[in-house]
């Protein structure tokens, strides 16, 4: 890295907005309006995301925040799952008996590949687009453990499912720490149309994903 | 003039000589019309559904005009804030400086192999080739870039740039250098290859590079949008992060992610919304990469920052919407273009780029349809542009010596003076009625002599009737 460069192209820059500038240009706050909130009422939200998510070929359940652990055990015989790495923050009472719960502490990368999948919370849910956003909160834990496996199995709260894209934002922007976290945002498994635009489902991240709404 | 210096045009084939082998190539011509006819109506139904599109489409705008009026500001302010949480800021003039930068900082580490996600920005500079003279093997990960890296190919379109391979293309191509003589033609199959193959690499290179789509100047926020996974994969697993990004792309605040998450998804692959989206800020204390740098590269955008016309242009997100709606794009195919960007995007971007005498066809490959600017998120006024730069085409071969002695220039000079006057323009009509005699087949000029032979090239001229409007009105009121 040079000062050098820096200051010539900011100089090249500054000289450039004066040259080019049509004199017409807008403030960005402000810009016109667009829908920044939904104002759909709460059932039908949460519908939404759950026919959103299930669009992009996840599964779709939901259940109550006392019957988390046995909707997890139901979802996990039916995948036929067994070792599971969760969060260090999961609470134990999302988890059944009778199956390899493993707590992630730095966890080895090679250790999590090996997992038959994940077992995660999330930060919120997005209505219009069936989008779950993690932001490495409570029990979402290390980007990786939500990467690496082929099955993530997300357990989401009603309440934490906004309606509109510009919502998120809005609401991430008042949780966010300072340093900010790492964001990811999640729409479906993962999927490519590389071969002959045939959408094929899962390449690199998890191939499989269930989704429980907590009402 | 500006040097050829960054490196976009490779080998410059002109327009016209690339898009006429790409015409007779069927193959290619039904992959791509079946491309943009399924992603366009894709579009179409999931922006149909937003009753607010045309608002977010202006507020787009706005920002973007905000962000160039500003971009020195908002620049530093980027710079400040990565470097506060942890990063490194570098700045780039052109392409050279870019891998030089990178080519560092890869060695620093001693690794000699590093992941890659598909970055048009990168594909400018040409970072592989650079890394290669340097002893460093850049590995693509996305699956279509994957592809066409061990066929040893070019890009064909910025989205599905492997569009111009079928299954048993990459059946044949994936047995041969997997070493999997067993594979199938199955897409599920040959996409569970992909991920077999690169997950080992995964999970041992330690170095990444990638593009941006956006970053947050208020939160130093950077911002990559996918679909495959593999993206998150090179942001998360190496230890060192190392992101090349245009000046252009930057947002003032977290909230504009708010419209661009709208804007581009839906324009770009037609989906509500991608499969995956990482948004990172500096490095994080236990998760990814605990080295991450962002080098901002100029290469050319401050001279487009500096042409009033030609800005707007800057306010790209690489969407490719303009790209499947053009019907230039539709039967050529993007290696025509012979440019990283190719259709109306590329025909406006490339020549700015690079300079307009060494793209002096692009500007042509457009028929001024303006579908382009209808689908454009960021609603970029393309026509404008392209008779923007064909304007400075002209201009600048009629600066040349050579330009006195060009036959399409000699004729468009001729042909202003005949047209200025009635009497020369008729007198020249019936000159020419006379003359075009033994070049007429069917009413049309596919060959004509002298200055007309070059435009003839490309199109087919309509012969001069027998009897001119002018002729035949004189005659009608006389008979009346
Ligand atoms: S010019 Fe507009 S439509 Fe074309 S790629 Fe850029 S943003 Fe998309």
């Amino acid at each position: 890295m040079s000062n050098s460069s820096r200051n010539a192209m900011l100089a090249k820059i500054r000289t450039a907005i004066m040259t080019g500038s049509r004199g017409d240009f807008h403030e960005a706050h402000t810009s016109v309006p667009y829908s920044a909130y939904d104002d759909g009422n709460v059932a039908a939200r949460i519908e939404l995301f759950a026919h959103r998510v299930a669009e992009y070929k996840a599964w779709v359940g939901h259940c109550t925040s006392v019957g988390i652990a046995q909707a997890v055990a139901e979802r996990l015989m039916i995948r036929g799952k067994k070792r599971m790495v969760i969060p260090s923050d999961l609470p134990d009472s999302w988890l059944p008996k009778g199956f390899d719960f493993v707590r992630d502490s730095q966890l080895d990368r090679t250790v999590i590949a090996g997992m038959d999948g994940v077992l995660s919370g999330a930060a919120l849910g997005i209505a219009q687009t069936g989008t779950i956003v993690l932001d490495g909160g409570a029990f979402q834990g290390r980007r990786m453990i939500s990467l690496l496996p082929d099955y993530h199995l997300c357990i989401i709260r009603a309440q934490d499912i906004v309606g509109v894209v510009p919502e998120a934002f809005a609401q991430l922007a008042t949780t966010r720490q300072s340093p900010m976290q790492p964001y990811t945002f999640i729409s479906g498994p993962s999927a490519t149309s590389d071969i002959e635009l045939n959408r094929v489902e899962g390449v690199h991240g998890p191939r499989t994903l269930d989704v429980f709404i907590v009402e | 003039m500006k040097k050829p210096e960054s490196v976009i045009i490779e080998l410059a084939p002109r327009f016209e000589v690339g898009a006429k082998s790409a015409l007779q190539n069927t193959q290619l011509r039904r992959n791509m019309g079946k491309a943009t006819q399924t992603i366009r109506g894709k579009r179409a139904a999931v922006v149909d559904e937003l009753s607010d599109w045309e608002s977010l489409r202006v507020a787009g705008q706005h920002i973007k005009d905000d962000v160039m009026q500003h971009l020195d500001t908002y620049l530093v302010q980027l710079e400040d804030a990565i470097t506060r949480a942890g990063g490194h800021v570098h700045w780039a003039k052109d392409a050279h400086e870019a891998n030089e930068i990178v080519t560092h900082l890869i060695q620093a580490t001693g690794s000699k192999e590093i992941i890659k996600v598909k970055s048009l920005t990168t594909d400018e500079i040409r970072l592989n080739e650079a890394l290669e003279l340097a002893g460093i093997t850049a590995i693509e990960t996305d699956l279509a870039e994957l592809i066409i890296q061990l066929a040893h190919e070019k890009s064909s379109h910025i989205l599905v740039p492997a569009i111009h391979k079928n299954r048993s293309e990459i059946r044949a191509l994936f047995q041969k250098s997997m070493n999997l003589p067993d594979l199938t033609d199955e897409p599920k199959e040959l996409a569970a290859a992909a991920r077999q193959f690169l997950r080992e690499k995964f999970m041992s290179v330690r170095v990444a590079t990638s593009g941006a789509n956006f970053a947050i100047a208020e939160t130093g926020s950077v911002c990559v949008v996918e679909s495959e996974g593999n993206g998150r994969m090179c942001l998360t697993m190496p230890d060192v992060l190392i992101s090349v990004m245009g000046i252009e792309k930057i947002l003032p605040r977290w909230q504009d992610l708010g419209v661009f998450m709208q804007l581009l998804p839906r324009s770009s692959t037609g989906e509500r919304m991608n499969p995956y989206t990482s948004i990172w800020t500096g490095v994080h204390a236990d998760d990814g990469p605990q080295e991450f740098h962002l080098v901002l590269l100029d290469n050319g955008r401050s001279d487009v920052l500096a042409d009033s016309v030609g800005r707007q242009t800057l306010h790209c997100i690489r969407c490719s919407a303009c790209i499947n709606v053009c019907p230039v794009y539709e039967r050529t195919g993007g290696h025509a273009y012979g440019s990283v960007y190719p259709g109306p995007i590329g025909a406006i971007l490339t020549p700015q780029l690079v300079g307009t005498a060494y793209a002096d066809s692009l500007p042509y490959a457009s028929s001024l349809c303006g579908a382009c600017y209808d689908v454009c998120p960021v609603r970029i006024n393309i026509p404008e542009v392209l008779v923007h730069l064909r304007g400075k085409v002209v201009a600048e071969k009629q600066t040349q010596l050579k330009s006195w002695f060009d036959g399409e220039n000699i004729g468009m000079k001729a042909m202003a003076t005949t047209f200025a006057h009635r009497s020369t323009y008729e007198l020249a009509q019936q000159a020419g009625q006379l003359a075009q005699w033994p070049f007429v087949y069917e009413g049309y000029i596919e060959h004509g002599p002298g200055p007309l032979g070059k435009w003839t090239a490309m199109r087919d001229f309509p012969a001069i009737p027998p009897q001119s409007f002018r002729d035949w009105w004189r005659e009608r009121q006389r008979d009346e």
